[in-house]
């Protein structure tokens, strides 16, 4: 069934995790939500490149953490935080785009 | 202080608040105390509120809010007689922030008539030690970061590295009860001291990993509220200190992916922690037991550096746009406003670069935005100058905003100014500009790396 992200995850979330480097975290609500798109490797690369418009090779990993039925993305920074021209110091508004998506689970 | 190096087969950690000055319930706080901790730890600093912290030498959390969170660590180390051990003091950690906070130590001190020997460790790296590694091969690039050259080295305002667990063991041993330490890998604080009594490293340093965004980790979560942690033989566990608040498996296992790239591997100085095997266990009153944290030694010896250089000065300028023919092709007139301030610039000899924040567009994300024709009925435009002066700093966003003020585009009808300004003056001097322009790993070899004196209160 196709379901849309945000009625199957309870946390959607973005954060440097270097001054240079994005994390995106989704966490997933059950664990046989999470084993679903693990299995399908239902986020992956092609899937992220297109939410964010950006070109798949940009996509620096995406790894699945068991324990917290959680699937990880790392992107790179356009700008470092706080160099001139960055507009999220944090990094923490950058995960709007994966709430739109949708996961046949 | 004898006492702990002799007994049990537990120790616990009181974690005050996430960062030393977010605050704490005096009520947390005192459940804690009643748990009888055998140690107070504290992270002070974060990279995350970006490089000006570092570079300008100031603390990015409030003085008074410090001062009232030292005061109550201070007060019940000294009464119960255990160490309070603070890390990455002042925020980022180098020498001017270390001293701002060994200052607001000395004044508690001096007002609260407390007496206590304190271990100061200081966590700048000289640029010649930087230089000669850099010689040496000794320094590597951290992913998506620029290779380090001399003239980076020689051009950064101040260059820190996160220290382990050793130096602050170092001054545990010498009988300091309070430890200042400067840039410190976060763990550190918190697992110093159980590791010194020979408890797992694995489980020490991730459950520092934890202590120190203190109540982050529990449900619901805050960055300002204490929790306790308690390591034994085979595991670690984590004790809420306030009743509204539990750690479960979910948020615990959450919390272990926060800020990191790989949430099985979590490297740090002297090696990295392993999380393939880990487990996590409810038990009641909101605790959770995690075993099976593993810690294997590296090789080589790193410790990551952290260096910020001062570029210059910016000056701002906020304005709002609520015409739709001007809405309708804002990026057009953006880029004309580009270029016809750079040209009065150029002409002006004054060297500057400019940068147009529009939020209502892509202000949030800029080029990581997707929905680039997104309707929108205003929007905000933050015009920002960076130059080496402050003085064109100044000059290149007055020259942008009057331009774009009056600036004829196609089909205007508004002709009496295109933008709204909430303010007079409508450009505000935002003062020195810094980059993180270390970020690098550096090999060490055996002999001490960072300097430290111990004073006596």
């Amino acid at each position: 069934m196709l379901k849309k992200i945000t009625d199957v995850a309870r946390v959607i979330r973005s954060k440097n995790c270097s001054p240079f480097e994005l994390t995106l975290d989704i966490i997933f609500e059950k664990t046989s939500i999470y084993e679903k798109v693990k299995q399908g490797n239902l986020i992956n690369a092609k899937v992220i490149a297109e939410a964010y418009g950006i070109d798949e090779a940009m996509i620096n990993g995406i790894v699945y953490f068991e324990p917290a039925h959680a699937v990880k993305i790392n992107l790179p920074r356009p700008v470092p935080s706080g160099a001139p021209g960055d507009t999220d110091v944090y990094g923490a508004q950058q995960h709007a785009p994966l709430l739109k998506l949708k996961l046949q689970v | 202080m004898g006492e702990i190096m002799t007994r049990k087969k537990e120790f616990r950690v009181l974690s005050p608040t996430a960062i030393l000055g977010y605050g704490f319930p005096e009520e947390s706080f005192n459940r804690g105390l009643e748990l009888m901790p055998d140690l107070i730890a504290v992270d002070a600093g974060s990279v995350d509120p970006g490089p000006y912290y570092l570079g300008a030498g100031k603390s990015f959390t409030d003085r008074a809010g410090v001062k009232r969170d030292l005061r109550f660590m201070l007060k019940a180390a000294c009464r119960l007689d255990i160490p309070l051990v603070i890390g990455s003091a002042g925020g980022s950690g180098a020498r001017p922030h270390v001293e701002w906070c060994r200052e607001i130590i000395e004044e508690i001190a001096v007002e609260e008539s407390l007496h206590f020997k304190m271990g100061i460790i200081y966590a700048d790296i000289s640029k010649e030690i930087v230089t000669e590694a850099l010689h040496e091969n000794w320094i590597e690039a951290i992913h998506g970061v620029p290779e380090l050259t001399v003239e980076t080295i020689e051009k950064a305002e101040c260059i820190v590295a996160q220290m382990g667990v050793e130096p602050i063991q170092d001054a545990l041993k010498t009988g300091c009860q309070v430890v200042l330490a400067g840039r410190a890998y976060d763990p550190s604080v918190f697992a110093a001291l159980p590791i010194m009594m020979g408890f797992a490293p694995g489980l020490a340093l991730h459950m520092g990993k934890i202590l120190e965004c203190a109540a982050i980790a529990a449900t619901p979560g805050s960055g300002s509220d204490s929790v306790m942690g308690i390591v034994r033989e085979d595991h670690f566990e984590l004790v809420p200190l306030n009743p509204i608040r539990k750690f479960t498996k979910e948020s615990t296992a959450a919390h272990t992916l926060y800020e990191k790239s790989d949430p099985y591997h979590l490297p740090g100085p002297g090696g990295m922690l392993n999380l393939k095997d880990v487990r996590f266990e409810e038990y009641p009153d909101g605790r959770v037991r995690i075993y099976g944290s593993q810690f294997e030694p590296s090789v080589q010896n790193m410790v990551k550096l952290e260096g910020a250089e001062k570029i210059g000065f910016r000056t701002i300028s906020i304005a709002g746009v609520r015409d739709p023919i001007m809405i309708n092709q804002i990026d057009s007139i953006i880029e004309t406003i580009q270029t016809n301030t750079m040209q009065t610039l150029k002409s002006e000899k004054i060297e500057a670069s400019l940068h147009f924040h529009i939020y209502g567009k892509n202000g949030i994300m800029g080029g990581l935005e997707p929905e680039k024709d997104a309707p929108t009925h205003e929007l905000c435009i933050v015009i920002e100058a960076v130059a080496p002066e402050q003085k064109s700093a100044d000059s290149a966003c007055s020259i942008a905003r009057s331009t774009m003020l009056h600036y004829g585009y196609p089909n205007r009808i508004a002709t009496a100014g295109n933008l709204a300004f909430p303010f007079s003056p409508s450009d505000i001097k935002a003062g020195e500009v810094y980059v993180f322009s270390i970020y690098h790993l550096m090999r060490i070899g055996d002999e001490p790396l960072f300097k430290s004196e111990i004073i006596e209160l």
